[in-house]
């Protein structure tokens, strides 16, 4: 019996791959990996340091079809008599771990954010980060789709062997036309410190002091939905309820009133800093830290400090 | 409106399409959530229950904005027992032309796609549309789960659907990015923002909603694969530290030291 994480393709390890190999080692002692696509021996071995006994790849697919995937992925469960199936519940993992869950019968914990409980139940996140649930697989093989940013990756093992792997993918009817992949941006979902601004801001002009916080800090950028539907900011931003659902370490709130619509996708945040000029804002219940202040003062004060900060610690 | 301008890239060869969109009940967003029965149900006591937001505003209204350009019939479909035909209602007052519901407790993503695959496999649908997950269970799985069972394409978390000479034209996220792509009918899609804006029903698609059919289909045999056995409440959150505005190098070194997020 063994336990398969997927990784999708990729030319480097996300944080995402390492976070899942970690928690497939937490529950299994042989961990194989299942991946695809054109990603070098060296840096897939490296996934032995996480955890993983050993690494299959099939370097004929480079796609990324969840039916052809579906495919490899089940191939792979088959040759390694795997019981516990693990994907990152990102746009891949939500499109392949559920066709997956079809095809070999196999429960889906979906939105994992932690390790099995003792009784094997998992904890996922419900009503959009306002609870949790705990789910209990009742077939012989699960799946477990995990929340990024629920676990760290650790390193217990060293260097393991990479394969490679017939994972018979079959036949496409999707054709990819082109992709557009902003540069330097980071992935909301992904992202450890993410600054985040609401109607606040007065207008889309102001959003220049709100990307210079966050590239002091490292940070991918936000918004509250208003923000996204007036046309401010790209809708791919747009956190909370209706948006993206993030669990960021740090969640800093600029001029956003924190509606519970907006709380709900972002109050997974392990630390979450509000700037409002509102002492009676909700978000400040929900916050660590409050600052009740104008932004247009605040935030290029902090980004000052911050900037001091990170010089005096290098 | 900006969703109009999409509509005119429909071309006249798909035209009459049959489209099902998957509709789910969920409760009101601004609904306090809390649990029964030493926590292992949801406390329903007080809860208005809308129309899942994804299936009402990306998935339904695509599908009424591609009727309205091109023809064909937009039928919904929901698990669910009669207490959620209001929902079932409201979504035909937003203009769907029938519904159908399967009448059974949705007891798990399982199966509920397969409920919904079984009753799709001999109706000869073009689309079937779901939002990308429901704002209670936020799974993501019954559009996925749906596909596998009709062994159909999968395009998920969409946000944008066109149809062209030779199929669908669609962009998904990826990861960190968009993906335009080209499929064939039919095909499965789970739809996100941006496919489509919210539309408010008016008085004469409400009035319209109370007569137009309803079906209630008995459900197939199916076994669950999975169950919520117990729910929590996160940790209360300790009360929030203030810090005064001028002293930003404070909140810095509250960051560092003593929340060590940076
Ligand atoms: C079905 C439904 C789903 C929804 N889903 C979402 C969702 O997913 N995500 C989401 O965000 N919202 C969602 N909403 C909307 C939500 O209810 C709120 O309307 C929204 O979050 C408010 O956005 P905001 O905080 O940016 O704006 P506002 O509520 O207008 O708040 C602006 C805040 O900025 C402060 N401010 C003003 N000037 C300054 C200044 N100079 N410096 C500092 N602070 C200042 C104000 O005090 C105020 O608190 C949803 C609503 C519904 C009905």
């Amino acid at each position: 019996m063994s336990v398969l994480v997927y990784i999708p393709s990729n030319n480097v390890l996300p944080k995402a791959a390492l976070e899942t190999v970690t928690y497939g080692k937490k529950i299994g002692q042989d961990v194989v990996v299942i991946t695809n696509g054109t990603a070098d021996d060296a840096m897939l071995s490296t996934l032995g340091v996480y955890g993983a006994s050993r690494v299959l790849i099939d370097r004929s697919y480079e796609g990324n079809d969840p039916q052809q995937l579906t495919r490899l992925i089940a191939n792979a469960a088959k040759t390694c008599n795997s019981s516990t199936i693990i994907f990152s519940h990102d746009v891949i993992g939500k499109a392949v771990a559920p066709r997956l869950s079809v095809r070999l019968k196999a429960g889906l914990v979906a939105g994992a954010v932690a390790l099995p409980n003792t009784d094997g139940t998992v904890k996922v996140n419900v009503f959009s980060g306002k609870s949790f649930g705990n789910v209990q697989v009742n077939s012989a093989v699960r799946i477990i789709s995990l929340l990024p940013n629920s676990i760290q990756p650790e390193q217990t093992g060293s260097s393991c062997s990479v394969e490679t792997f017939d994972g018979q993918v079959g036949s496409t009817s999707i054709v990819v036309k082109s992709t557009k992949k902003p540069e330097g941006e980071i992935p909301l979902p992904e992202a450890e410190l993410v600054v985040s601004a609401g109607r606040g801001l007065k207008g889309p002009e102001n959003w220049a002091m709100v990307e210079d916080l966050a590239k002091v800090l490292g940070a991918a950028t936000a918004c509250s939905r208003p923000v996204a539907d007036i046309g401010w900011r790209p809708h791919h931003e747009h956190v909370g309820q209706t948006g993206v659902a993030i669990r960021p370490n740090l969640y800093i709130a600029i001029g956003i009133s924190g509606a519970i619509q907006h709380l709900a996708g972002v109050n997974g945040s392990k630390t979450m800093v509000v700037i409002n000029t509102d002492p009676e804002a909700p978000f400040f219940k929900a916050a660590d830290y409050g600052i009740v202040g104008d932004a247009f003062e605040v935030v290029p004060k902090l980004t000052e400090a911050l900037k001091k900060f990170r010089e005096s610690s290098h | 409106m900006l969703h109009n301008i999409s509509v005119i890239f429909v071309s006249r060869k798909l035209k009459d399409m049959k489209i099902l969109v998957c509709i789910s009940k969920s409760p009101d967003t601004t609904s306090k959530i809390a649990f029964t029965n030493n926590n292992t149900a949801f406390d329903e006591n007080g809860i208005q229950y809308i129309v899942n937001p994804y299936d009402e505003w990306y998935a339904l209204v695509r599908a009424l904005e591609l009727k309205e350009a091109g023809g064909g019939q937009v039928t919904i479909i929901t698990v669910g027992g009669s207490a959620d035909e209001a929902v079932i209602r409201k979504a035909l007052a937003i203009g769907a032309d029938e519904a159908v519901r399967i009448d059974a407790d949705p007891v798990d993503a399982y199966f509920t796609a397969t409920q919904i695959a079984e009753y799709a496999k001999n109706e000869g649908f073009d689309l079937i549309l779901t939002g990308k997950e429901t704002i209670n269970y936020n799974g993501s799985q019954v559009a996925g789960m749906i596909a596998e069972s009709l062994d159909l394409p999968l395009i998920s978390l969409a946000t944008k659907l066109d149809v062209s000479d030779s199929g669908l034209v669609l962009e998904r996220e990826t990861t960190g990015g968009v993906e335009v792509i080209e499929v064939s009918t039919p095909a499965v899609i789970s739809c996100a923002k941006g496919m489509a804006e919210q539309r408010i029903p008016n008085m004469r698609g409400i009035m319209a909603a109370r007569t137009k059919p309803l079906q209630v289909v008995s459900p197939v045999s199916v076994e669950t694969l999975t169950a919520f056995v117990s729910y929590e409440m996160p940790d209360a959150k300790s009360a929030c530290k203030m810090i005064d505005p001028s002293n930003m190098d404070q909140l810095v070194e509250l960051l560092h030291n003593e929340a060590k997020v940076i």
